[in-house]
């Protein structure tokens, strides 16, 4: 067995006086695996994502991202965390629209202090890659969603992550978009890297990940692992 | 209370930063502009007001007896131009001796009068009657002999021994004559050998100083040449009136001015902000039913409430700060009391609020023209980059990726930008103005004490004589302490001045005479124009006794004493402010000044550099001991309370400016970071520290300041370039070169970084707010 990447010890949080987020929920994610957590909307998937991205705290329990507990970290620790360790892909992209595609890419790298060149080259390789070099210089607002999922998905990658996030990498796009980006993220899986994605799309789940964990009402209600197809 | 209440007040009351920063702005203006405009109408309302009922007379001219017939003066009543005139009245110049009154008092100006009243001067009697025969007189209720001791001057007599016969006069009345045109009032038949004639000319354009000196050349060509030998003009009474408290006004007209810009900047930039950050909350209002010119009123009254609280606060500083400065006029005025005029504060007051609704009104009508479909889309789709070049640029830059981000930003949007670049500027020359202003009045301040001595020998000083008189000479001989001095080892310099007090021709108020005896030019003196005195004969004078003269640097000035009469050239304008600048400095061989007469001495000295200033004064003091004087250690003289008080004014106002500069950058960068709340979640997703994000956000202001910082430091130059030489003509003084050259490159530089302290500031409330965000709250922004 591999490095677990993730470890949660009976995570729960709750915000104010409402129902558990999340409730004594336990798992772990070894290193290459691709993973989906799934659920309707308020099932705590979200909670989940921001936990193991050290965007959040639990109010119980451990989180431990590839060894190192992130649950008691600041906001500086886990900054520095972040850019180290996870590299993160959202819903809207959330790429930043007055910068370039380039610039977009690099600004993780260049937040971690890596030197310029080696920042260029990387992501480079990266949107080649990808297959969006051709945009490098275009702002983001002139590319499709599909390619705009893309360029972020190379912004995630550009420190070399031990773990891959999604949060919803497909709600925002069309039909084709969808499956490009599925492909992708199976691409980089089977290329080694650890993906967790957080979707309410069973069909997404299915094409790029093997493991699939049901989380109802803040609580893991299924954690399912497909068997490999030939 | 109706939907549209409930709006305004909620969007007052979510929005505290800008409902505080509209306050603070409008606090600040109203203050300024309260005492601007208060002081302004008190500085002028009373002199006006007296002059007007006693029918003052635009020139008071006095003619030589012996160069002029009664018959030839009293022609020029009908010359041209002259509307009313009062005349010939006989003038003589008198000395009392000392039973009533200071000590030491002046020859006085008498002038013989049957009546008070007239179509010109009608002299306003204070107490007593006025004069029905030669055996009375009538006092100045402002000169120094109107009371005694124990009281009024009325009912005390007067003596005058240098007069043939030494005749004795009884003080009937006290009278005031705005004109100034006696000291004294006397039968007409009393002045049996007058000395000359005193005419009082009402003109038909006497406004400017140009028509009075026309009507002064008119009345001049008319009798025989030199027969004119002084005259007065109004305006040269007025501005000594008013200048006590006229001298505040320039500069807080240019506080004003500056406060309201900064106030209409901010009031501006808030409500266009407001709508810009609240473009969802006006599309859901238009949707709910909201006419346009509701929601543009729903914003007018965001800005108007704040803006009405600091209007409201605004007038009652303005009135509290207004007080200390008319106490000054009520001096001036006796009894008068002064309060702020009550039609000021209603003028300021509607001012500010019209000016605030027409700039709320300008930025909301955005918000009116908004098409409810887009106003809701808003926050959906991507925003038109704007500033993406320098995005680009600054990418590239050698700089952490956070600075360089955060240098981009003020081009994203570039009309906030502006704005707060105008704030930082308003900022900065306020702060270079204040710093210059207080550099400048230290300059006056050590120009007017002019105490540069080390050491003072039986004096105060030429420059300290109080209005209640010079004290008496010391008894010892001052050629004997002068040797005493110079046989004193780290003697370096030194120098003696005796003090007299004598008339000019045709002015009322006497002049202070110091004769100096040895190099005074050490001490401090300084020159506004001309030179130094350096032979016997020539003499250096204040603006404001050249104004009162009528003469220039060249000109002969006559002077008088009990029995003497001396000619002087005037050489040089020196600053001087003692006895409201009616001083005259000459060489001690010019005038002769008597143990007898009115005076007093003091010996200045400058040691060599490394004496021991104590250990001087103690030797210098037991080795004069036997001649009955005592040595000081110098420079006590004191601070001006005026310049005390223009110095604690500029300060409170300048920090009232650059709090309001840094709320309006605070303002606008809380408005920023709310809009990019968005993109700062990400920045920190993708691994930006907190001091990453302070970093991004305080460079965001960096250029802004940067910029606001060098253009508000040349028009703080430029500001205080124009207001001095304004403060210094409302005072009736010219002031040295040293007053205007305070700046130096250095002072300038920080200055100017001043100018980014003040963005920086103002940046730093939100950046910290940024750096504290949670990522995951911000990622759900919309």
């Amino acid at each position: 067995m591999t490095t677990p990447v993730i470890e949660l010890r009976d995570v729960s949080r709750r915000y104010d006086d409402g129902p558990p987020a999340l409730s004594d929920v336990s798992l772990t994610v070894h290193a290459g695996e691709a993973v989906a957590i799934l659920g309707p909307s308020g099932s705590g998937k979200s909670t989940l994502l921001n936990l193991i991205a050290a965007l959040d705290r639990p109010d119980t329990g451990t989180v431990t991202v590839d060894g190192v507990r992130v649950d008691g970290m600041g906001e500086a620790a886990s900054a520095r965390h972040r850019r180290a360790k996870i590299g993160m892909v959202f819903q809207f992209f959330n790429l930043l629209d007055d910068l370039t595609v380039a610039d977009n890419v690099v600004l993780p790298a260049q937040l971690a202090g890596m030197a310029r060149g080696e920042a260029g080259r990387r992501a480079a390789e990266l949107l080649e890659a990808l297959g969006v070099a051709r945009h490098a210089r275009a702002y983001p607002g002139r590319l499709s969603g599909g390619e705009r999922q893309r360029v972020a998905v190379a912004r995630a990658l550009m420190n070399r992550p031990a773990l891959l996030l999604a949060d919803e990498p497909t709600g925002a796009l069309d039909t084709a978009s969808g499956e490009d980006v599925s492909a992708l993220l199976t691409e980089l899986n089977a290329d080694g890297q650890t993906i967790v994605v957080v979707t309410h799309d069973l069909a997404l789940a299915q094409s790029c990940t093997r493991r699939t964990i049901q989380l109802v009402d803040g609580r893991i209600a299924g954690d399912v692992v497909a068997e490999p197809t030939r | 209370m109706s939907a549209l209440g409930r709006v305004v007040r909620s969007g007052v009351g979510r929005r505290r930063v800008q409902t505080v920063v509209i306050g603070l702005a409008t606090t600040m203006a109203v203050t300024s502009s309260v005492l601007g405009g208060s002081l302004l109408v008190a500085s002028t309302a009373p002199f006006d007001d007296a002059f007007a009922e006693q029918r003052g007379a635009h020139l008071s001219a006095q003619f030589d007896a012996g160069k002029a017939t009664v018959e030839q003066v009293s022609g020029t009543a009908t010359l041209s131009g002259v509307t009313d005139a009062a005349g010939p009245f006989p003038t003589a110049s008198v000395t009392p001796d000392t039973s009533v009154g200071p000590e030491n008092p002046p020859t006085l100006t008498v002038v013989g009068r049957t009546d008070p009243g007239g179509s010109v001067d009608a002299v306003t009697l204070t107490e007593g009657t006025w004069v029905d025969g030669p055996t009375e007189i009538v006092l100045s209720a402002d000169g120094p002999l109107s009371k005694t001791p124990t009281g009024s001057a009325v009912g005390t007599r007067l003596t005058f021994p240098d007069l043939p016969g030494a005749p004795t006069l009884t003080v009937v009345g006290l009278a005031r004559s705005v004109s100034r045109t006696a000291d004294g009032w006397v039968a007409p038949s009393w002045i049996t050998s007058p000395e000359g004639y005193q005419m009082l000319y009402r003109f038909s354009a006497a406004d400017t100083a140009e028509q009075v000196d026309a009507g002064r050349a008119a009345v001049t060509a008319a009798v025989p040449e030199g027969a004119l030998n002084g005259s007065q003009s109004w305006l040269v009474l007025k501005k000594t009136a008013d200048r006590s408290i006229a001298v505040f006004v320039p500069f807080l007209i240019a506080f004003g001015v500056l406060g309201l810009f900064m106030s209409l900047l901010v009031v501006g930039n808030v409500v266009a902000g407001a709508v810009g950050a609240g473009t969802r909350r006006i599309g859901i209002l238009k949707a709910l039913g909201f006419t346009p010119a509701q929601v543009v009123r729903a914003y007018m009254g965001q800005a108007l409430i704040p803006a009405a609280v600091g209007t409201a606060l605004g007038v009652v500083a303005g009135n509290l700060l207004a007080i200390p400065m008319l106490a000054e006029t009520e001096e001036v005025y006796g009894a008068v009391t002064l309060t702020v005029a009550p039609w000021v504060d209603v003028v300021v007051i509607l001012g500010a609020l019209a000016m605030v609704s027409v700039t709320a009104w300008v930025s909301a009508l955005r918000a009116g023209r908004l098409r409810t479909v887009d106003a809701i889309a808003v926050g959906r789709t991507p925003r038109p980059g704007r500033g993406q070049w320098a995005a680009r640029l600054t990418a590239r830059l050698p700089l952490p990726r956070p600075i360089s981000l955060g240098l981009a930003r003020p081009f994203a949007r570039p009309a906030r930008a502006v704005a707060m670049t105008a704030a930082v500027l308003f900022g900065a020359t306020a702060v270079t103005f204040a710093v210059g202003l207080a550099a400048s009045l230290n300059q006056v301040q050590i120009a007017r004490n002019h105490d540069s001595a080390d050491v003072t020998v039986g004096s105060m000083g030429p420059g300290m004589m109080g209005p209640g008189g010079p004290s008496r000479r010391p008894a010892a001989d001052p050629a004997a302490i002068s040797a005493v001095i110079d046989a004193q080892p780290g003697t370096r310099a030194h120098y003696s001045t005796a003090t007299t007090r004598m008339t000019v021709p045709g002015v009322a108020d006497f002049t202070k005479v110091v004769a100096f005896d040895g190099d005074a030019t050490w001490d401090g003196y300084q020159m506004t124009s001309g030179r130094w005195f350096d032979k016997p004969g020539e003499a250096v004078a204040p603006t404001t006794f050249l104004t009162a003269t009528g003469t220039k640097i060249g000109d002969t000035v006559t002077l008088k004493d009990a029995d003497r009469t001396y000619t002087v050239k005037i050489v040089g304008d020196v600053f001087e402010m003692s006895n409201d600048g009616m001083v005259l400095f000459t060489d001690a061989r010019t005038v002769t000044i008597t143990d007898s007469e009115p005076q007093r001495a003091g010996h200045f000295i400058a040691l060599q550099p490394g004496t021991d200033v104590t250990a001087y004064t103690n030797t210098l003091d037991t080795a004069l001991k036997p001649l009955g004087v005592n040595a000081e250690p110098g420079g006590k003289n004191q601070a001006s309370e005026t310049l005390i008080l223009i110095n604690s004014l500029t300060a409170t106002l300048t920090l009232m400016l650059v709090a309001v500069a840094a709320m309006g950058v605070l303002n606008a960068v809380v408005l920023d970071t709310r809009e990019r709340v968005r993109d700062l979640g990400v920045h920190k997703a993708l691994g930006m520290t907190p001091r990453q994000t302070i970093a991004m956000v305080i460079a965001s202001v960096v250029v802004i300041g940067a910029v606001g910082g060098a253009v508000g430091v040349p028009v703080g130059v430029a500001l205080h370039d124009v207001v001095l030489p304004a403060m210094g003509d409302s005072a009736g003084i010219g002031l040295p070169a040293s007053v205007f050259t305070v700046h130096n490159p250095t002072g300038l530089v920080l200055l100017g970084i001043g100018g980014l302290l003040i963005a920086v500031l103002g940046a730093l409330l939100p950046a910290t707010w940024a750096a504290r965000t949670r990522t995951a709250t911000a990622l759900r922004t919309e």
